[in-house]
């Protein structure tokens, strides 16, 4: 559907095929550059130069105070001799892994159901995606309350069915789980977007495959799930990427503990810029974690042939 | 209404299946919306409550009278109207910023060949890969040497400099766009940004629409960027301050006042939602579209 249409494009401004003068040319492109100007100098300004100085600066010793000083690679042999360091490695891991796949199948699931043709469907479809129109700080803090050991809500209706709740947000074990069940109650935005391609899956493949005597779960495994697999991949990549940097909730709800036990990569890499003003140590741990999410993308995009359909003829990036 | 004889029961028939199926679909659904709306209850409930029922076991789930009064004891102890109107300035202004510039730059890519273009398009379309983390520090430290620290300026003008996903969402809008439309206009003698101002913006108005909810809520519920650059206190946005409520002597743990801000500081998005949310899907639909 949104193949780029570059014949068309390109047959658009070159359309009369004879030669032009020159400067014409050089003019038409002269007023492609300024049109396109903001996101040259914002890929410049905001993005390719601060790549680039983060990995001179990850060599440096820097604390805004004083001018920078090469080190070398200490900055990074220091990271990985961290014991705060592996522990944030490991929390952010613990968290994706867990946290992305979960999020995935109820947005799935979700969507499924949102896809029911019924009266009012709507309804429930706005409800679903409220919370990731006003996710941030409120929310956080709200969770926070509904974690309370003793008056949180969450607490007293385990209380209710007979489960002594845990201290959730107090205790080492429990805090991580909470804050992953407080990622799942956003899934809201997944979920739109797999209904979206479960809405683009043509009518006629279910009924051929009923007519074959295909029951609801072979239906599912052969049509739905085959079908989706551009759309899961697509919230797969971008599920990966947000997951490595949850900083919000984990600010704002535990700031890291207990004991650690939430210190996400981006609330450490938050305390040593802007804590500590180790500005070189800290952009060691981005470009660590640019390493990570390059490497993690690239994997899931040389997986994908294994596990994304594409109809035959349709072109995907 | 149903028939059904007397050999095959209703609910075997077609139709007793589907009417079947649409129970099961509304319990779960029914299940699932309760869910996500109890945290909104417990939150309400939390602020309409008089201090003393806050910490109760069993928990007091109406209370009554409900206290609107705490909202207001929120605005008289904090300056929450100096907060909101940081925040409206800056989500303002970073509206315009990211319109114009997606909308400008989309243009180009969408309606003028340039040598390059599709290899700067690329790159553009790149960054929304990148970790915000690895651009984090430098941006900071630029910012700081040309003393916009703790003004809105680190917050708005990136803003100006497009976004990956805004000049995506109307490329590929542009590109919709007939160009016969502008064919008659080109042959009066109209510049390309005639066109853009005059064709193109007036056509595109549900993206640019799309655009704006999605900028608006991003903005209003960024937190990340504001602490980093804001740290005097009249220059505190919603998100900001509200986090530093929670250990505040002025608000300090009492969780009805919190709460009550809490309930305030979602209005304005839940009001937009509710009154654009054709968009908000719209959006959604759009960005999913590309996978």
């Amino acid at each position: 559907m949104t193949t780029p249409p570059l014949a068309r494009e390109t047959g658009q401004t070159e359309a009369p095929r004879v030669p032009r003068p020159a400067r014409r040319w050089n003019r038409e492109a002269l007023h492609g550059y300024v049109f396109m100007s903001p996101a040259i100098l914002g890929l410049l300004i905001f993005t390719l130069g601060p790549i680039i100085a983060s990995l001179l600066l990850s060599f440096t010793d820097y604390n805004i105070l004083t001018d920078p000083e090469w080190v070398g690679l200490k900055n990074y042999v220091d990271m990985f001799e961290e014991r705060l360091f592996w522990q944030a490695l490991r929390v952010s891991a613990i968290y994706s892994v867990v946290s992305v796949p979960l999020g995935l199948g109820l947005a799935l699931g979700l969507a499924i159901l949102l896809n029911h043709a019924m009266r009012g469907i709507s309804v429930f479809r706005s409800i679903y995606y409220m919370p990731t129109v006003i996710s941030g700080v409120g929310v956080a803090m709200l969770w926070r309350w509904l974690f309370n050991a003793e008056f949180g809500v969450i607490n007293v209706l385990l209380g209710k069915v007979g489960i002594e709740g845990p201290a959730w947000l107090l205790d080492a074990n429990w805090a991580l789980p909470a804050l992953i069940i407080t990622s799942l109650w956003g899934v809201g935005g997944t979920t739109l977007i797999f209904l979206a391609g479960l809405q683009a899956i043509p009518e006629e493949l279910y009924e051929a495959a009923e007519i074959d005597g295909a029951g609801l779960w072979s239906r599912f495994w052969s049509v739905t799930l085959p079908l989706i697999s551009n759309v899961t991949f697509f919230n797969l990549v971008l599920g990966i990427i947000g997951a490595l940097q949850v900083f919000t909730d984990a600010f704002v709800i535990t700031r890291g503990g207990p004991n650690h036990a939430t210190l996400f990569l981006s609330v450490y890499l938050y305390q040593h810029a802007f804590q500590y003003l180790n500005m070189g140590y800290a952009s060691a741990i981005a470009w660590f974690m640019f390493f990570v999410v390059m490497l993690l993308t690239v994997l899931v995009f040389k997986s994908s042939p294994l596990w994304v359909y594409y109809e035959s003829g349709r072109q995907e990036k | 209404m149903a028939t059904s004889n007397g050999a095959v029961p209703f609910w075997r028939t077609r139709r007793g299946q589907r009417r079947l199926t649409t129970i099961v679909v509304l319990v779960a659904l029914c299940a699932g919306a309760a869910i996500i709306l109890l945290p909104f209850f417990w939150m309400v409930s939390t602020a309409l409550k008089p201090a003393e029922q806050v910490y109760l076991s069993p928990p007091v789930w109406v209370p009554i009278p409900p206290q609107f009064g705490n909202a207001i004891e929120v605005l008289t102890r904090v300056p929450f109207n100096r907060y909101a109107l940081n925040t409206f300035v800056i989500v303002a202004l970073v509206m315009i910023g990211t319109l114009f510039s997606c909308s400008f730059a989309a243009y180009g890519f969408a309606r003028i060949n340039a040598p390059g273009r599709n290899l700067i398009f690329m790159l553009v379309l790149a960054t929304l890969m990148l970790p915000g983390a690895v651009t984090l520090v430098p941006t900071y430290l630029m910012f700081n040497s040309v003393g916009w620290v703790d003004t809105f300026l680190p917050l708005i003008v990136p803003a100006f400099f497009g976004n990956a996903f805004s000049i995506f969402l109307l490329r590929q809008y542009y590109l919709t766009i007939p160009v016969e439309l502008e064919e008659a206009a080109k042959i009066d003698g109209a510049s390309h940004y005639r066109i853009w101002w005059s064709i193109i913006l007036p056509l595109s108005k549900p993206v640019l629409a799309t655009i704006a909810v999605f900028t608006f809520v991003g903005t209003y519920n960024d937190f990340f960027t504001p602490l980093i650059y804001l740290s005097n206190e009249d220059n505190y946005t919603i998100a900001v301050a509200l986090s530093f409520f929670q250990g505040s002597p002025r608000i300090g743990p009492q969780m009805h006042l919190l709460m009550a801000a809490v309930t305030m500081s979602i209005i304005p998005p839940l009001l937009l939602f509710v009154a654009a949310q054709r968009y908000f899907v719209r959006g959604i639909v759009m960005s999913g579209i590309k996978g």
